[in-house]
């Protein structure tokens, strides 16, 4: 009984603790979100003259049918799907390297860090300038290899502009993964190696069977991550490619930015906002379930 | 089945790191050999060697007729028991016992048909399907060994296998430990540096210090003879009493008491052991001549009997010895006599048994 009674004061006075947050919670986020929603049930564009207009759903309606949202719905998923799996390839491949004890390693832990820290715009207009067509270097690279005879417009040819910004974000963001699954394969002790190696096990072996369970947790987290952030990304290719050229590299957020800011048609952008929104909370909540799982699956943490 | 036997093993890993300086011994099959030895001094470094973790800088590794010395762990056919158990946390019991055996490719009626057999040895039936993490500390230390045993191995190596267990426990896991082994017909090497668990578990023990073999005997001998200085020292609790005497002749002198030498040497010092619990309380008919007079210094109970600490008088030496607690020492003035059967005499030069 008493315990009860202290245990309701602690809430309570949990609750006023958490109150401010809270409050600056609904207002940043909570507050923008259901303002989209309204806003996407209007029509509030040129042709109304700026003015709100209820229309239901038919900025919904319009979207099921607008070829260029699809394509760059296309573009940002399989933008999204690539970079992430080759920064988890690559950077799984940089952990284990970095993993094993050489001279120089914190050296070099610290360089492969670099471009992560770098800004994205510096990032991008640099990349720009290795895919150009006269002076890049990645053309004379392949010109000089003689792979090519004359030099390719790699981010004017909708065929390849997309990977080129695909290279961009992978270079960028693989050593961030690297360094997360870096902790994870420190926290895995050494002697499970070797009592596999005992029994008999490969390294390979050793690697599917224990190295690769043991970290799935730090490669769904950092997929989970890296999820959100290529699904909505902006800056990088904004500055590469401006979503060109035809809108092969024409993300969801560039062709957001473009509805609302270049043809003022607000309502339509609110419901571009609140679709994406949706889709990338779907994604996200089925990631965090599946991690969930993981943790029960793996039970109570470590026996260790 | 197979014999262990190392010859002339060197570990180096740096000019001053040498772990292991020359070692050589051999192991019969079902003997349960136990490297005891203070902290550092290449006991698990010695079975890390054996396994093949790590690679001596000198000496060769032989398992019956073959040479492992090149080959890798997994080729040799050995079992370890880890000191923090090393069980995948991943794997469920079952898998965690089972992993060794698939990788060999067993079909899985056997694998299951050791498992089960082993487990219902080791009382593991219930717990089956739970995860390391979900296991007490004394559960877990039976997982590993039961996932070396369902292995079958040539040579079975434990490295301080109980030293994670609570006092109780480990006495229990002791006993049973001692069970389970005396059947395997294979060569057993056990790490620890607990001499009690030496003592008991053990055919024979070999201690170690600074990487050199000290003795290599049975555990009595160990204890009644021990080989030099060092280990009459290490083995035995509390520590036996070492005074370095001056010595002429046949006798060596402990202030004006004479203590007769089995032999007559030519050393000017000598040093005497005894063990506390052998001095005794001189009995009123004997010769209080021949009786060590002391004054107690210092009563440590130890429960079944008291440690007293005793200055010898008219002389810097003081001796300890365990008497019977049933009155009270404080401040006494005692008689000891030394019993000539259970003195050591060691070299002070070269700590080497004299007698
Ligand atoms: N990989 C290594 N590199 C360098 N030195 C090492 C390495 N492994 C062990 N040593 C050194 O070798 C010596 C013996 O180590 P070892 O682990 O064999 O001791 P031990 O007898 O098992 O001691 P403990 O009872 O504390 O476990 C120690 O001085 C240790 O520092
Ligand atoms: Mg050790």
């Amino acid at each position: 009984m008493r315990q009860d009674s202290l245990r309701q004061r602690e809430q309570r006075t949990g609750w006023w603790l958490v109150a401010p947050a809270l409050l600056f919670l609904i207002l940043i986020y909570a507050y923008p979100i259901a303002r989209s929603i309204g806003l996407s049930l209007f029509s509030q564009n040129l042709g109304t003259e700026l003015q709100p207009v209820f229309t239901g759903l038919s900025n919904y309606s319009r979207m099921a049918v607008d070829g260029r949202f699809w394509q760059s719905l296309g573009n940002t998923t399989l933008f999204t799907v690539l970079s992430v799996l080759l920064e988890l390839l690559l950077g799984l491949g940089i952990a284990l390297v970095l993993n094993r004890s050489f001279r120089g390693r914190g050296v070099v832990r610290t360089i492969a860090l670099l471009p992560w820290a770098l800004p994205t715009a510096l990032i991008a207009t640099t990349w720009t300038w290795i895919f150009n067509d006269q002076f890049g270097v990645w053309n004379d690279l392949l010109l000089r290899l003689g792979l090519i005879q004359t030099g390719v417009n790699w981010l004017g040819d909708p065929n390849w502009a997309l990977w080129t910004v695909i290279a961009a974000d992978v270079w960028k963001t693989t050593p961030f993964i690297a360094i997360l699954l870096l902790a994870g394969l420190q926290s895995i002790p050494a002697d499970l190696y070797e009592a596999h190696a005992i029994d008999g096990a490969t390294a390979w072996q050793s690697f599917w069977q224990i190295t690769l369970p043991l970290l799935l947790p730090q490669i769904l987290i950092a997929s989970l991550f890296r999820f959100a952030q290529a699904f909505g990304i902006f800056d990088l290719i904004q500055v590469m490619t401006g979503g060109g050229p035809g809108g092969a590299t024409e993300t969801v957020s560039i062709y957001i930015y473009a509805t609302i800011m270049r043809y003022l048609d607000f309502g339509y952008g609110a419901a571009l906002v609140v679709v994406t929104f949706v889709i990338l909370s779907l994604a996200v909540a089925l990631a965090a379930w599946g991690l969930t799982r993981l943790r029960a699956a793996h039970n109570l943490g470590d026996s260790r | 089945m197979a014999k262990l036997s190392l010859r002339n093993l060197n570990k180096t890993f740096a000019p001053q790191v040498v772990p292991l300086k020359d070692l050589s011994l051999e192991v019969e099959d079902g003997e349960f050999l136990t490297l005891l030895g203070p902290s550092g001094c290449g006991k698990s470094t010695t079975l890390r060697l054996i396994a093949g973790l790590e690679q001596p800088t000198q000496g060769e590794i032989w398992i019956g007729d073959r040479d492992v010395t090149q080959q890798p762990p997994g080729d040799r056919n050995i079992a370890m028991v880890f000191q923090s158990y090393a069980l995948y946390p991943h794997m469920s019991v079952y898998d965690n016992m089972a992993s060794g055996l698939r990788l060999k490719r067993m079909p899985a009626t056997e694998i299951h048909h050791r498992i089960d057999e082993v487990s219902q040895f080791l009382g593991l039936d219930g717990l089956m399907q739970r995860k390391p993490g979900q296991l007490s500390g004394g559960q877990r230390q039976r997982v590993a060994l039961a996932r070396a045993l369902v292995r079958r191995p040539d040579v079975f190596l434990l490295d301080e296998p109980l030293s994670n267990l609570d006092a109780l426990l480990r006495e229990q896991v002791r006993a049973e430990l001692k069970q389970i082994f005396a059947d395997q017909p294979t060569p057993i090497v056990y790490v620890t540096h607990d001499q009690t668990e030496a003592m008991t578990l053990s055919t024979r023990v070999a201690v170690l210090n600074e990487g050199l073999l000290q003795q290599l005997d049975s555990p009595k001998r160990i204890y009644t003879r021990p080989a030099n200085r060092f280990v009459a020292s290490f083995i035995g609790s509390p520590q036996m009493n070492l005074l370095s005497l001056p010595c002429q002749g046949e006798y060596a002198l402990l202030g004006r008491y004479k203590v007769p030498l089995p032999q007559p040497i030519r050393l000017p010092e000598v040093v005497l052991g005894i063990r506390p619990e052998h001095l005794r309380l001189a009995r009123p008919g004997e010769t209080l001549a021949l009786a060590l007079q002391g004054q107690v210094m210092l009563v440590e109970n130890l429960g079944m009997s008291d440690l007293l600490s005793i200055q010898i008088e008219n002389t810097p030496y003081w001796l300890r010895a365990l008497l019977s607690p049933d009155q009270s020492w404080a401040d006494r003035q005692i008689s000891l006599m030394l019993p000539s059967e259970s003195l050591h005499w060691f070299d002070p030069q070269t700590g080497d048994r004299l007698f």
